[in-house]
Parts: C-alpha cells; sequence; structure tokens
C-alpha cells in the first residue's frame, strides 16, 4: 500500500459566513498529482493553506504523515509540506540564490549557516530550472515569470514529500507551463512524492492531474480520480458555461462553447 | 546565505569594528581638555584620568550603545513592518518618552527622574500601540503601521503644547532633549545590558528574520513560528528603542539608515546585518558626538541633529551608487 502523506476526514473550512468545503474527506497518497479546480473565490487558497497548516479549519482533523497537524510544529510540518504562494513580494533585495536557499531554513539551527549540501541541492535546482545565470540577480529585479519559477526553485529545494503549489503556472509561458508540470510530474513518479496544485487551466489539469479535487461552491466537493471528476457535465457545472469536448492526438480537451 | 556571502561577512565585521574602534578613540580624545588615553588610565587620580573616567568613557560608550541599539531596532522594525523605510521611532515610542521627559524637565526633575520618566513613557506608548493593534486579537502589519503613526502624531501634539505652556528658561533643555543630546549620559551600564539582551535575541532569531522579510505566509510555510516571532521583535525593538531614548533623546535616522548602508553594502542576510548595525550604529553615533563637541567647540551641537547632516549625503552616495547594477 502506497504511503499516506496526508488524510483529511470530515473537515470544514469557512471563509466568514461562506462555506468553502463541507465535511471534506481527502486522502494524498505518495506518487499521487492532485489538481484543485474551482471558481475565483471559491477558496481554494483558503482550502490550501488550511490543509496546509497556514489556518484552522472549522471543524475535522488533518493528519499529516499520521500525526494530526495541530500536534506539530511549524519546522516539522515545513519539512514533509512545502507550499507556493500565489504571489511573491519582495520587499528587501536577496539575490536568486540566497532566496533559495530560504528552502533549508527548517532544516538549520539558529543562525547556522547553510552548508555545502545545501548549496549543492540549490544549485541542482536552479540547473534543473535554468536559473542558474540568475544566481547573484536580486530577486527585486526580475520578471514575473522568472521571479516564478525562483518560488518553484525555493519550494523545491525545500525537499518536502507533499508539494501544495497555488497556481503554479502563474506568469508563465507555455514552454516555462509545461517545463514546471512536467517537473512536477516526474517528482511524483519518480520521487515518490505528492502534488496537490490548484489550476485554472481544465486542459493542463487533464494532461497531468490523476486526482482532482472540485470546489463547487456553497460548500460543496467532489474527489476523485481525474477519469472520473473530468466530465463535461461537471465541469460545465464547476464553471457555469457550456462547454465543448474534444478528443485530440493530445488527449481530451475542452473548449468554451 | 550564499557562501560568498558568509565569506564576505566576517572581512565585513572586521572593518566595521576597526571603525568602532577608531569613533572610539575619536570620541574619548575630542573634548576641551586634551586628553591622553594611556596617561588617563594609568592615572586614574589626575585631572585627565577624572575627565576620561567620568566624563568622556561614559559619553562615548553610551554614544556607541545608543546607536547600536538604535540600529538593531530600525532593522527589527524595518522587518516587522516589512518596511525599508521604518525607523525605531515610527510606531511612537520616541513620542511617549518625550512627553514623559517633558514632563520631568517642567517638573524640575532631575536626572534619574527624568530618564525614569522618559522610559516610563516609552513603555506607556509601547503597550498603547500595541493594544490597540492587537483589537481583537487580529493585527496585521497595517493595522500597527497606523495605530502607531497616528499615536506618535498624538504625541507630536502633546509635545508642541508642553513646548507652548513651559517658560523660556526650560524651553531650550526641552529642546536639547528633543534634539538628542549625550552631555548629561553618565551611566551606559543599563542600556549596555539591554544592548547585550536585545542583540543576542536578534543574532538567534536572524534566519527567522530574513523570512519575515519575505512576508508573514512565506515564512510561516517555512517553518517560522510567525506569531510569536512578531511579538518578540515587536517587544525587542521597543525596549531597544525606549532605552536608547531615554539614554540620549531623540536621535534620528541611525536605526533608519544603518541597516540601510548595510544592506547597500551587500549585507542583507540577518545573520551578518544584526552584527553588523550594532557595529555600524554605534559608529555612527561615536563620529557624530565627537563631532557634536569639536565643530563649534567650546559649544556643542546637539548630536541628533548632526547624525542627520552626516546620514543623509553618505545615504543618498550609497543609493546613487546601488542603482547602477541590477546585481545583488
Amino acid at each position: 500500500m502506497p504511503e499516506q502523506l496526508l488524510h483529511c476526514r470530515g473537515v470544514d473550512v469557512r471563509i466568514g459566513q461562506v462555506d468553502v468545503a463541507r465535511g471534506l474527506d481527502l486522502d494524498i497518497q505518495a506518487g499521487q498529482c492532485w489538481c484543485l479546480l474551482g471558481r475565483n473565490g471559491s477558496g481554494k487558497t483558503t482550502l490550501l493553506h488550511t490543509l496546509a497548516g497556514l489556518r484552522a479549519p472549522a471543524a475535522g482533523h488533518i493528519k499529516l504523515g499520521g500525526t494530526p497537524l495541530q500536534q506539530l510544529t511549524r519546522t516539522h510540518i515545513a519539512r514533509r509540506l512545502g507550499l507556493l504562494f500565489q504571489d511573491n513580494k519582495d520587499p528587501f533585495p536577496a539575490s536568486v540564490l540566497e532566496t533559495v536557499l530560504q528552502g533549508r531554513h527548517p532544516y538549520l539551527h539558529n543562525w547556522q549557516w547553510e552548508s555545502a549540501t545545501d548549496h549543492d541541492i540549490a544549485n541542482r535546482i536552479l540547473d534543473r530550472l535554468g536559473l542558474r545565470r540568475f544566481a547573484q540577480r536580486n530577486v527585486q529585479t526580475l520578471s514575473g515569470g522568472e521571479r516564478q519559477r525562483v518560488a518553484i526553485a525555493t519550494l523545491l529545494t525545500q525537499q518536502t514529500d507533499l508539494l501544495f503549489l497555488d497556481e503554479p503556472t502563474n506568469h508563465l509561458d507555455l514552454h516555462h507551463q509545461l517545463d514546471i508540470l512536467d517537473l512536477l510530474r516526474d517528482e511524483c513518479r519518480d520521487q515518490h512524492k505528492a502534488v496537490f496544485m490548484v489550476l485554472h487551466d481544465i486542459n493542463l489539469a487533464a494532461r497531468y492531474a490523476d486526482h482532482v479535487l472540485l470546489l463547487l461552491g456553497d460548500g460543496e466537493t467532489r474527489a476523485g480520480t481525474a477519469q472520473e471528476i473530468l466530465q463535461t457535465a461537471l465541469l460545465e457545472q464547476l464553471y457555469g458555461h457550456r462547454l465543448i469536448e474534444l478528443e485530440t492526438p493530445a488527449g481530451t480537451a475542452w473548449l468554451p462553447r | 546565505m550564499s557562501k560568498m556571502h558568509q565569506a564576505r561577512t566576517l572581512p565585513l565585521l572586521l572593518v566595521l569594528g576597526a571603525a568602532t574602534l577608531l569613533g572610539g578613540w575619536f570620541s574619548l580624545t575630542t573634548g576641551p581638555v586634551h586628553l591622553s588615553i594611556v596617561d588617563a588610565i594609568q592615572q586614574p587620580a589626575s585631572l585627565q584620568g577624572q575627565v576620561f573616567w567620568e566624563l568622556r568613557w561614559p559619553r562615548t560608550a553610551s554614544a556607541f550603545v545608543t546607536g547600536a541599539l538604535l540600529g538593531v531596532a530600525g532593522a527589527m522594525m524595518q522587518v516587522l513592518l516589512r518596511n525599508p523605510l521604518a525607523d525605531p521611532y515610527i510606531l511612537g515610542v520616541s513620542g511617549g518618552a518625550s512627553v514623559g521627559a517633558l514632563v520631568a524637565i517642567l517638573a524640575g526633575a532631575g536626572a534619574l527622574l527624568l530618564q525614569s520618566f522618559a522610559f516610563g513613557g516609552a513603555l506607556f506608548s509601547t503597550l498603547l500601540v500595541f493594544s490597540l493593534a492587537h483589537g481583537k486579537g487580529n493585527w496585521d502589519t497595517t493595522r500597527l503601521l497606523l495605530t502607531g503613526v497616528v499615536l506618535a502624531a498624538g504625541w507630536g501634539a502633546i509635545i508642541s503644547l508642553l513646548l507652548a505652556l513651559s517658560p523660556g528658561v526650560q524651553v531650550q533643555g526641552m529642546l536639547f532633549w528633543l534634539m538628542g543630546d549625550l552631555s548629561a549620559a553618565r551611566t551606559p551600564l543599563p542600556g549596555s545590558l539591554v544592548l547585550a539582551g536585545v542583540g543576542v535575541s536578534a543574532l538567534l532569531l536572524a534566519p527567522s528574520l530574513n523570512l519575515l522579510a519575505g512576508g508573514e505566509l512565506r515564512a510561516a510555510a517555512l517553518g517560522v513560528e510567525t506569531g510569536r516571532l512578531r511579538t518578540t521583535i515587536y517587544v525587542l525593538a521597543s525596549l531597544a528603542t525606549a532605552t536608547a531614548v531615554t539614554q540620549a533623546g531623540n536621535i534620528g535616522f541611525v536605526g533608519l539608515i544603518a541597516p540601510h548602508l548595510l544592506r547597500l553594502a551587500g549585507a542583507r542576510d540577518h545573520r551578518a546585518l544584526i552584527p553588523g548595525v550594532v557595529l555600524l550604529g554605534g559608529t555612527l553615533l561615536l563620529v557624530a558626538d565627537g563631532l557634536s563637541r569639536l565643530l563649534v567647540a567650546p559649544r556643542q551641537l546637539p548630536v541628533g541633529v548632526l547624525t542627520a547632516l552626516l546620514g543623509v549625503p553618505l545615504f543618498l552616495l550609497l543609493l546613487y551608487r546601488s542603482q547602477r547594477s541590477p546585481h545583488a
């Protein structure tokens, strides 16, 4: 049986009086690639932050690697679960390498400097993402897409089993969208990690996700394999828009009618 | 944080340490009585020795400690508010201290009572801002900043009122206090203890400060207990500022400029920035205080005026130079 990384039972998530999810049951196992779909303002980010332990659920329990989330310190959570945020603000100057090395923070002691191993990890990931030549650039001077790749590099440097990503394709061109999503899928398949990401593109979701969670509004959720969930009727209900389903050489695709 | 960065930290700190020693020597030997440090230490009973031990040394040490406290407080306030323009006084700590001090001067109190009043005012202001910003348990940066700035404006009004209502004899002393003045410094001991405590704590928090600078959620996702860290920074920075203000009145610019200069010089990692800012903040004030006794001798200038006069061109120069390259 594959390793269970995240386990939720009966989780309620609320923003004020609005229900994001009611009684959510979810099991994320090593090797799985999950995609979270929902309309704007349906609470995708809030749900992601709740599952990552950044805010408390209104009800239910969440276990990370078998331990209830509220019993873990932030450092312990950060060693198992990494989170990519929707936006990256940099009020202070810092080099790309410095920013990426922040991913090693959960493993450092007070006032300890990063070791040679930490640098190797960071440099390898900078290489993989084609960012090595930016290593000494100030992050404040990067373009949106470059900054997004630096944030993803920081997440990978954290070396967690669970990767939560809030719109990882933000600011990225088509080539880099596919490159990043390929990389994430490889992490799942080859490194037995699990990915849980918010996407807005159904076709990218269909191409990469093996599991899908829908936030349908009013707390209603639907979780399952991509085959079960990515049905035209459900997707039409989700976005409130008629869709046309196409069989293409690259797989099933949906276009708005 | 890069290896390069780590390797650059030690030379930077050594240079700053040397600057501190030079600044200390300058401050100790500057004044109406010409003084040889070696003679003064060897013969404490001589006139030189008395001037050294009773006037120069406490003043020099107080200058360093005050500058260092302001530097650390500034660096922490900037992280807390995620704003490189924040200075230690931004949340109204100095306003509270000033009102306390002016009331003490108005009442004709002695130095000790004046310091107690100033420190009490600073702590009162700190608590007031914290509890008002805290509200129903949810405090964010904007709310803290707004509360602090509004309260600082309120203190400003009370200060003006006190100045307007005070007899002319006392206004001179009040103005000197408000502009920052080290001539009354007698013992650097309490300040040194606070500096040691705050400095060591800030050093231990340095990696977390690096992360918090990039935003609270990002820091939390990387393992920082942000709620606790925020409260700790607030308390430490306020304590440092209150101590500095109590020792020397309002000395502007050191807390803003010292962290900035270091960032521009490449020390952006707080593991380098915190020790750096202690040395640089202290040195800036040592030099400014020495000059304040030298420039229009035998009269003295308020040192706060000089910190600004020295700091502004220095800062603009570095800012201008740093624009040229996109490299961090």
